[in-house]
Parts: C-alpha cells; sequence; structure tokens
C-alpha cells in the first residue's frame, strides 16, 4: 500500500461517510425544501470524494480527465435540478415547513396551501 | 470567428480526451464529426459569446476555486447540523436584490446559491431572487450578498 493508495481509500470513505450523512438528513429533516438542502451534500461534496478517490486510482492517465469532467458537469446539472424541483414545488404551491408553525403544534408536511 | 474557433478548439479536445485514439483514420473521422457539429451549431446561431464566455475563462476559474471553497465550508456547517441531536433549522424564503445585470450573470449566481447546501434558489424575477435558506446562518450569506460581489464583473461585458 503506498500513500496514493491510503490517500484515495480515505477520500472513498470520506465520500461513502458523507452519502450516509446526506440520507440521515433527508431522513431527519421536516419538509420537502429542507430535504433538498441535504441532499445538496449528496449533489456536490460527496460526490467530489468520490471521484477525487477515484482520479488517483487512475493517476494520470486520460481516465482522470474524464472523471474530472464528470464532476464538471454534475457540478452544472446538479444546481439546474435542484431548481427545477424547488420551482416545481413552488407552483404546486407547497407550503414551506416554519419553525413558527411546528411550535404552534401544526404539522403541515406535504401539505397544500 | 473567435468563438468559432474556440468551439473548434474545444470540441477537438473534448473528442480526443473522451477517445483516446490515435489512429490517422480515426482521428480524421473525429475532425469530420468536430467540423460538422460546429456546422451545426452554427446554422443554430448559439456560437456567442454567451455559450463561450472566452473573455473571462482565467477569472471564471477563479471564481471556481472560491465556490468550491465555499461549498466545503457550507457542507461541514450541514453536516454538523443533520448530526445534531436537535437540528438547528429555521427555514424562512428571503428575496434579495442582486447586483448581476447580465442574464449570465443571474445564472452564474442563482447556479452559486443552489450549489452551497442550506440555500436553493427558487426564482429569478428581474433583479430579485428568491432563495429558500435553511437556517439564520445560511439565510445571513445570502442576503450579505458575498457571491453576489464575486461573480465576475466582466461576465457583463459583451465581447
Amino acid at each position: 500500500m503506498d500513500i496514493l493508495q491510503i490517500l484515495s481509500a480515505v477520500l472513498l470513505g470520506l465520500g461513502a461517510i458523507l452519502g450516509v450523512v446526506g440520507a440521515i438528513g433527508i431522513l431527519r429533516f421536516p419538509d420537502f425544501y429542507t430535504r433538498m438542502h441535504a441532499s445538496g451534500i449528496t449533489d456536490t461534496l460527496c460526490t467530489g470524494f468520490f471521484i477525487g478517490g477515484l482520479m488517483l486510482q487512475f493517476g494520470m492517465t486520460l481516465a482522470s480527465v474524464k472523471l474530472l469532467l464528470i464532476f464538471m458537469f454534475m457540478l452544472f446539472t446538479c444546481p439546474t435540478a435542484t431548481h427545477a424541483l424547488a420551482k416545481a414545488a413552488r407552483h404546486g404551491k407547497l407550503k414551506p415547513w416554519t419553525r413558527a408553525d411546528a411550535d404552534a403544534g401544526l404539522s403541515n408536511e406535504g401539505r397544500v396551501s | 470567428m473567435k468563438h468559432m474557433t474556440g468551439l473548434l478548439f474545444f470540441l477537438a479536445l473534448l473528442w480526443w480526451v473522451l477517445s483516446g485514439y490515435t489512429k490517422p483514420l480515426l482521428i480524421s473521422l473525429g475532425i469530420v464529426s468536430v467540423l460538422f457539429v460546429a456546422f451545426v451549431a452554427h446554422r443554430m446561431d448559439v456560437v456567442d459569446e454567451e455559450s463561450h464566455p472566452l473573455h473571462l475563462s482565467l477569472k471564471l476559474i477563479r471564481y471556481w476555486l472560491y465556490l468550491l471553497g465555499q461549498i466545503v465550508i457550507s457542507n461541514v456547517k450541514m453536516v454538523l447540523i443533520i448530526l445534531s441531536p436537535r437540528p438547528d433549522i429555521n427555514p424562512r424564503i428571503i428575496t434579495v436584490r442582486t447586483a448581476q445585470r447580465s442574464e449570465l450573470g443571474k445564472v452564474v449566481l442563482g447556479n452559486s446559491v443552489t450549489l452551497t447546501p442550506g440555500t436553493v434558489t427558487l426564482q429569478v424575477e428581474g433583479d430579485m431572487i428568491e432563495v429558500h435558506a435553511l437556517n439564520d446562518d445560511s439565510a445571513k450569506d445570502v442576503e450579505q450578498g458575498t457571491f453576489d460581489q464575486r461573480v465576475p464583473a466582466s461576465i457583463e461585458e459583451k465581447s
């Protein structure tokens, strides 16, 4: 095991942990909009760690350049998809969860106003 | 003309990076397909400074590095929020005025805001952007408009 292999393993492990954390966030957060923030972790840093770890595996080859391109495309497409979802929810008049409503004992999970 | 040269160069580079072929026959086929794509793009009239912002390549790279730093920071904040026993969330929708004049500038700003976990752009209308923020901290980041100032100013200029 040389140093690159260890570093690559660390990055892949961190990416996996972040993926799990993102999933926990999606389960724990109260409504659609807040869950989108949790999925942002898997979109960005989790993917980044995975791609970084895989690039270390391949070294200075064309495969690494392709992985970097995939990462760049992810950085363009992920926010677009997230925005499309959020806008669709907004047009569908899905009411965002707020702290005040929750304190008043109203659970408005998925409620359409 | 400058944009056409840039497009040809990027297409050729992309073709070679994705294929990795060095045989003369395959390379000539690649050249033919690159020329065909450039021809179609020219016919569609999409070769301009919006699709190929050549004039700000270097500034854009500096902005990306800054953006990557911000993404890492807000990711760490998000992980702490998710894993804390009582998540400190207080979601609200805020509307901020953006300093961006051009369409491209607004798109870059909106995408940057969505990319950083904790804030999602809901709507861009005129020079106002509507953002869903997870808590006070992330709302403050958007209200202060740090991204807004960092988006390369030359994105405005038409080359």
